[in-house]
C-alpha cells in the first residue's frame, strides 16, 4: 500500500462491502471486459524515499555545467533569487491549492495575483495585466489573436523578435489562416521602418522590446508609422528586467504588452515552469485572454478579491472564448509578486541598471580587444558580438576553457554566423568578465 | 485587507543592491525612471504580508479538495525535494552540459508510453487545453499533409470548455454532440453528425459525469472509417492507470495532465504540463522539439512547428516523473483503484438524500443535480455552507447538462473518516436548509471573508492597485 | 406586461418600429433568465447585420449570450450608456436598456416576427 493512500485493507473491505462488491476488479464492471484488465504498467516501484532521492541525485550528477562561467541569455535569464521568495512560496497555502474558484477561501491567492497584475501593469506602462500566460511565446501568440480581434488584416512581425516566439506565432496563426509578415532588421539592428512602412492592410506590428540581439528599439517611431497606417503595436519583451530601466511600451501607445517575466524571481529550470505576462489597456480588456483578478466588497462590505470578467472564458463562452487557457502559471505570478515586492522601487531599478553597466564593461573591453559589436544601437544586458570566424565553432573551443560564450547566431540568421549573442547579469561577476575576454582574445 | 502598496514607505528596503559603478550607453531618452507605483518596503513586512495571505487560502495539504475532473490528490514532499536538483540549468545550454536533464525527459516519455500504449510523446505542452491544442494540430498537420480539408471537430456537451475552445484555436468548427440519457455520447447522434467533414471527435473518457463511455471502441472504428480521428482528453486519466491501455480503445491521440493524474502541485492555477501522446501514423507531425538519441548522447531535434519557447514545464516533469517512479505499475493501479473505491463509497453515502444526476455506474467522480434542494437553497448556497464545515466543496455548475451541478472527485488520497464525515456535512447542511436555510443562504461565516460581490467586480473592474487609487480618489 | 407595440422573436430580442428605424433590445424575460448582466459587448455604428446575424453578446458573472438581429439593416446608433451601467438591460430592458437602432433595409422582415400576445404564449407555454 502506498504511502500517499491511507485506506487501510481493512477499509477497503468494509467499502467494498457498503458497495455490495465481491472484490476491486468489480469497481471496474462498467469498463467493457474485452478492454478491461489488460493495463499492466511494467515500470518497477523505488519505494524507499531514500533510493529515490538517490536515483535523481544520479541523474543530476550527468549534468556538467557547474563548473562554467556561463553567459546566456537569449529569452532565460540567470539572476539571484532572495531566499525569502522560496521561502514564501513554497508554502502549501501558495503550493497545492488550485484556482481560486472559490474566493472566500483563496483570498491568498487572489490577492497576491492583484498585486502581481498591479505589477506588471506598472512595469509595462499599460492600465491592465492578466493574471498569466503560459510563457512569452505564447503570450506573445495570443496577443496576436487578440489583435485580430480587434482589427481584422495581417501580422507583422520583426526578425528580430525571438526566433522560437516567430515559430510559435507561425504555429499558431497558420491554423487560423492568418499571414505572417516579417519585417527585417536594419545595420544597426533595429527594424528597418522603411520595410515596415510598405506592409498594407496591418492588423499589428510584434516587435521585441529588447529585441533578439539586446537592442532597444525605436518604439517612438515605430509607433507613429503604425499609428497612421492604424495598426496597433504589440511589444514582447523576454527580458522582463529591462523594463525597470527603459521606457516602457504603455508610453509609446502599445495596444498589448506581453512576454516572459521568468527574469523576476524565477529560475532557470531548463526552461520551464516560466511566466507569461500580458498587459494592455482597459478599453480592450474584454478582449484578452486569460484569469483576471479584481477587486471587489463582501458581505460584510470588507475589501476583497475575485476571479473576474469570467465570461470571456472557455468554461463560459466555450467556441467563442478569447482563448482556450485553463490551467495557466498562477504559483509563478505569486513568485514574481513576492520578488518585486521585495526588490522594491528602488532594488528593481538599481538591479536592472546593475545588469546594464556589467553589459557595458563587458562590451568595453571586448572592443579594446580588438572585438566588434556587430549593430551599433543601444542595448540592455545583452549584445552581438562578430568574433569572426563561425561562432558556434568559437564557442566550442571556449567551452574547452569551461566558458558558455553566449548563443551562437547563425543557425536562427545564416547572415550573422560568426556572430555571439552575449549576456551579462548580475550573477556574471566583473573578473569572469575579465576572464571571458581574455580567453576570447586567446582564440582570435 | 491590507495590500503590500500600503505598507511602503519611503527608505525601506526588502532586498539589498550594491550598485554596480559604471555608465550607461542608453540614451537619456529611452531610460526611464524610479517606478512610482512599485512599493518601498522591509523584507520582515514582506515576509509577513505573505504569510498572512498564505493562511487565508485553503489548499490540499489542509484538507479535502473534492474538485471535480481536477483531481486534487496530495502532492508528495519527496518531489518538490528532488525537484530542487533540477533550477539551475539555461534551457540553451549545449545538450552535452545538460544529458541529466535530457534522460529525465526521456524516462517520462517512455513512462507514459508505458502507461497508455501510445507510440510517442511530446512534453511540451504547458497545461492540459495547451496540450488539446497541440493535439489537434498534430491531426490537421496530418490530414492537411494528405490534401484532407476537414473542418469540424466533433465535441460531446459534457466536455469541458477548453474542447471547443482549443479546437476553435486549432481553426476547427466545434459541433456539439448530444449525450444520452445514460450519460453518454448519443451514438446514433454521433453517427448523424460524421462525415467526411469531420477531423476529429474529442471524447473525455471517463466522461465529466465520472462514467466510461463503453461505446468507446466502436466509436474509434467509425471514426477512423470515415478517416477521422479519436482524440481523448484525459483529464480523468486517475481512473484508467494500470486498468486499461488507452491505445486498445482505439485512442489516436490523448493528452495527459501531470498536475492531476501524476501529482504535481496546482500551484493556486498552475503550473501545469499536458503532455501529449499520438499513434505511430501521427508521430512525424508532432510540435517539436523531440529528443533523439545517437553516439550515447540526447539531443533535440526540431519537430513540425513550435507550441512554446524551450522544451515544457520541466520541473512539473520531474516530480510527475519521481512519482512514477516511486509508485511503480503496481502502485500506480491502485491509485485508479482507490480512486474509484473512495468515488463509489461516497457517491453510495450520498445517493439517499441526494439526486445522482445519471444512474449509471460511474468510476472516479459523479455529478450530482440540485434537484432535491433547489426549493429552498442553491447550488452556490450548499457549495459556500461546505466551506464553514471546512471542506472546500466540489466543482459547482459543471458540467452544463446538469441542473445546479456538483461534480466530486475524492480521489484515493483521502480516507474513508474524511469521505464519512464529508457525507455527514453535506447531509447536515440539507437538513439546515430545512429548519434554517438562512444560515446556508448567507454562508460562508467562518472564512476570512464573507461572500463577495462578483457583480460589482465585473460591472466596474478595479483590476490593479492603480486603478483602485484613481478610483477611490 | 408585454409591450402591445412591438414585435418579438423567438431568441428574445423585441423590435420597436419608428419610420424606417427599428430600435432593438432583450425581453425581460430574457434579462431574467441571464440575471446580473455585467457586459453587453456592442457593435460598432455603420456595420451591416442580416437578419439572424449576431448582432452583439450579452454576459452575465457566469454566462454570456448572443443576441441576433431580428430585421436586416445598417447599425446607426447604439447604446453606449450600457458600457458604463450594463445593468440597464436589468432594470428597463424596453426603455433605457435597448441595445441598438437598425435602419431598416427591407420592412416587409417585419411581419415574421411575433406579436406581443404571440411572444407570451411561447414564453409562458
Amino acid at each position: 500500500m502506498s504511502r500517499y493512500i491511507p485506506v487501510t485493507p481493512q477499509d477497503k473491505e468494509e467499502m467494498l462491502r457498503a458497495l455490495g462488491l465481491a472484490g476491486p476488479e468489480e469497481l471496474f464492471s462498467s469498463i467493457p471486459a474485452k478492454l478491461r484488465g489488460k493495463g499492466e504498467i511494467r515500470i518497477e516501484p523505488i519505494k524507499e524515499e531514500g533510493k529515490l532521492k538517490e536515483y535523481f541525485l544520479r541523474l543530476s550528477e550527468r549534468n556538467k555545467f557547474k563548473d562554467k562561467k556561463i553567459f546566456l541569455g537569449a529569452g532565460a535569464y540567470n539572476h539571484y533569487i532572495p531566499a525569502a521568495v522560496d521561502y514564501l512560496a513554497f508554502r502549501s497555502e501558495f503550493l497545492t491549492p488550485y484556482t481560486p474558484y472559490q474566493p472566500e477561501v483563496s483570498q491568498g491567492t487572489l490577492t497576491a495575483t492583484f498585486e502581481y497584475q498591479s505589477y506588471m501593469a506598472a512595469l509595462t506602462g499599460m492600465e491592465v495585466a492578466n493574471a498569466s500566460m503560459y510563457e512569452g511565446a505564447t503570450a506573445t501568440a495570443e496577443a496576436a489573436l487578440m489583435a485580430l480581434r480587434i482589427r481584422r488584416g495581417n501580422i507583422a512581425v520583426a526578425s528580430s523578435l525571438h526566433p522560437q516566439y516567430r515559430q510559435v506565432l507561425r504555429t499558431y496563426l497558420e491554423k487560423q489562416g492568418v499571414e505572417i509578415r516579417e519585417v527585417p532588421y536594419r545595420q544597426d539592428g533595429r527594424v528597418n521602418l522603411e520595410e515596415l512602412g510598405k506592409i498594407d492592410n496591418l492588423s499589428a506590428f510584434i516587435v521585441g522590446y529588447p529585441n533578439f540581439f539586446g537592442i532597444i528599439e525605436d518604439l517612438a517611431s515605430i509607433s507613429s508609422i503604425l499609428k497612421q497606417k492604424g495598426a496597433l503595436l504589440i511589444t514582447s519583451t523576454w527580458e522582463a528586467l529591462s523594463l525597470a530601466l527603459i521606457k516602457p511600451p504603455g508610453e509609446f501607445s502599445a495596444a498589448i504588452a506581453a512576454g516572459e517575466a521568468q527574469s523576476l524571481g524565477l529560475p532557470l529550470a531548463y526552461g520551464g515552469p516560466y511566466l507569461g505576462f500580458f498587459a494592455t489597456m482597459k478599453k480592450y480588456v474584454w478582449k484578452m485572454p486569460g484569469r483576471l483578478v479584481g477587486m471587489t466588497k463582501d458581505s460584510r462590505e470588507e475589501r476583497g478579491f475575485v476571479l473576474t470578467l469570467s465570461a470571456r472564458e472557455q468554461h463560459i463562452r466555450r467556441q467563442r472564448a478569447t482563448s482556450n487557457i485553463c490551467s495557466n502559471e498562477a504559483w509563478c505570478a505569486i513568485r514574481v509578486a513576492i520578488y518585486i515586492s521585495l526588490l522594491g522601487k528602488k532594488g528593481l531599478r538599481k538591479l536592472a541598471l546593475t545588469n546594464h553597466r556589467r553589459a557595458v564593461y563587458a562590451a568595453g573591453l571586448l572592443k579594446e580587444a580588438g572585438f566588434t559589436l556587430k549593430f551599433s544601437s543601444p542595448f540592455f544586458n545583452e549584445f552581438v558580438v562578430d568574433v569572426g570566424m563561425d561562432a558556434g565553432k568559437f564557442r566550442d573551443r571556449l567551452l574547452e576553457k569551461a566558458i558558455v560564450a553566449g548563443y551562437p547566431l547563425g543557425k536562427d540568421y545564416p547572415e550573422l554566423k560568426n556572430c555571439l549573442l552575449l549576456t551579462f547579469t548580475e550573477m556574471n561577476s566583473r573578473k569572469d568578465i575579465e576572464e571571458l575576454v581574455k580567453e576570447m582574445e586567446g582564440i582570435k | 485587507m491590507k495590500l503590500i502598496f500600503e505598507y511602503s514607505r519611503p527608505g525601506k528596503e526588502g532586498f539589498h543592491i550594491e550598485e554596480e559603478k559604471g555608465r550607461e550607453t542608453i540614451p537619456q531618452e529611452l531610460l526611464r525612471g524610479e517606478i512610482e507605483e512599485l512599493p518601498e518596503v522591509s523584507e520582515r513586512e514582506v515576509v509577513s504580508h505573505y504569510l498572512r495571505l498564505s493562511v487565508m487560502n485553503y489548499s490540499v495539504d489542509w484538507g479535502f479538495y473534492p474538485l471535480g475532473s481536477c483531481t486534487m490528490k496530495y502532492n508528495p514532499k519527496v518531489n518538490e525535494a528532488i525537484a530542487s536538483y533540477f533550477t539551475d540549468a539555461h534551457p540553451l545550454l549545449p545538450e552535452e552540459l545538460v544529458q541529466g536533464y535530457l534522460k529525465i525527459f526521456k524516462e517520462l516519455e517512455e513512462a507514459l508510453r508505458e502507461i497508455t500504449g501510445l507510440y510517442a510523446f511530446t512534453l511540451a505542452p504547458s497545461a492540459g487545453a495547451h496540450g488539446e491544442f497541440t493535439g489537434i494540430i498534430t491531426i490537421r498537420n496530418y490530414l492537411e499533409d494528405h490534401g484532407e480539408k476537414r473542418e469540424i471537430v466533433l465535441i460531446p456537451d459534457s466536455a469541458h470548455g477548453t474542447n471547443p475552445a482549443s479546437a476553435t484555436l486549432a481553426g476547427y468548427r466545434a459541433v456539439e454532440i448530444p449525450s444520452d440519457d445514460k450519460g453518454m455520447i448519443d451514438l446514433d447522434k454521433f453517427k448523424e453528425a460524421l462525415n467526411e467533414r469531420v477531423a476529429a471527435l474529442m471524447i473525455t473518457n471517463p466522461n465529466t459525469l465520472g462514467i466510461f463511455e463503453a461505446k468507446i471502441r466502436e466509436i474509434a472504428d467509425l471514426l477512423h472509417k470515415a478517416g477521422a480521428f479519436l482524440y481523448m482528453d484525459g483529464a480523468n486519466m486517475n481512473a484508467l492507470l494500470g486498468q486499461v491501455k488507452v491505445a486498445d480503445l482505439g485512442v489516436d491521440v490523448i493528452h495527459l495532465n501531470l498536475h492531476k493524474t501524476f501529482s504535481t502541485p496546482h500551484g493556486g492555477g498552475g503550473p501545469g504540463s499536458g503532455p501529449v501522446g499520438v499513434v505511430e501514423k501521427l508521430a512525424p507531425y508532432l510540435p517539436g522539439p523531440h529528443l533523439e538519441e545517437g553516439e550515447g548522447i540526447l539531443r533535440w531535434k526540431n519537430g513540425r512547428g513550435r507550441i512554446r519557447s524551450f522544451f515544457g514545464n520541466f520541473l512539473v516533469l520531474v516530480k510527475a516523473l519521481a512519482y512514477i517512479r516511486e509508485l511503480g505499475g503496481e502502485g500506480l493501479r491502485e491509485v485508479s483503484e482507490v480512486a474509484v473505491l473512495n468515488s463509489r463509497y461516497l457517491r453510495r453515502k450520498l445517493e439517499g438524500k441526494f439526486k445522482i444526476a445519471y444512474p449509471t455506474e460511474t468510476l472516479h467522480e459523479f455529478v450530482l443535480s440540485d434537484e432535491t434542494f433547489r426549493d429552498r437553497i442553491s447550488t452556490l448556497d450548499l457549495a459556500k455552507r461546505l466551506l464553514d464545515y471546512g471542506f472546500h466543496p466540489p466543482t459547482i455548475y459543471f458540467p452544463l447538462i446538469v441542473h445546479g451541478a456538483l461534480m466530486v472527485e475524492p480521489t484515493e488520497t483521502e480516507s474513508k473518516e474524511t469521505l464519512d464525515e464529508f457525507a455527514s456535512a453535506m447531509e447536515k447542511i440539507l437538513e439546515e436548509a430545512e429548519e434554517n436555510p438562512e444560515i446556508v443562504k448567507t454562508a460562508p461565516h467562518k472564512t476570512p471573508v464573507g461572500r463577495l460581490n462578483e457583480v460589482e467586480a465585473a460591472r466596474r473592474p478595479i483590476l490593479t492597485w492603480q486603478e483602485y487609487l484613481k478610483t477611490s480618489g | 406586461m408585454l409591450p402591445e407595440e412591438l414585435y418579438y422573436t423567438e431568441s428574445h430580442e423585441w423590435v420597436r418600429v419608428e419610420g424606417e428605424k427599428a430600435t432593438v433590445g432583450i425581453t425581460d424575460f430574457a434579462q431574467s433568465e441571464l440575471q446580473d448582466i455585467v457586459y453587453v459587448e456592442l457593435p460598432e455604428v455603420g456595420k451591416k447585420v442580416k437578419k439572424g446575424d449576431v448582432l452583439c453578446s450579452i454576459d452575465s458573472v457566469k454566462s454570456s449570450a448572443e443576441v441576433y438581429a431580428p430585421v436586416s439593416g445598417e447599425i446607426i446608433q447604439v447604446n453606449e450608456a450600457l458600457n458604463d451601467q450594463p445593468e440597464l438591460v436589468n432594470k428597463d430592458p424596453y426603455g433605457e436598456g435597448w441595445l441598438v437602432v437598425i435602419k431598416l433595409e427591407n420592412p416587409d422582415e417585419l411581419s415574421h416576427l411575433l406579436s406581443a400576445s404571440r411572444y407570451k404564449e411561447l414564453i409562458e407555454g
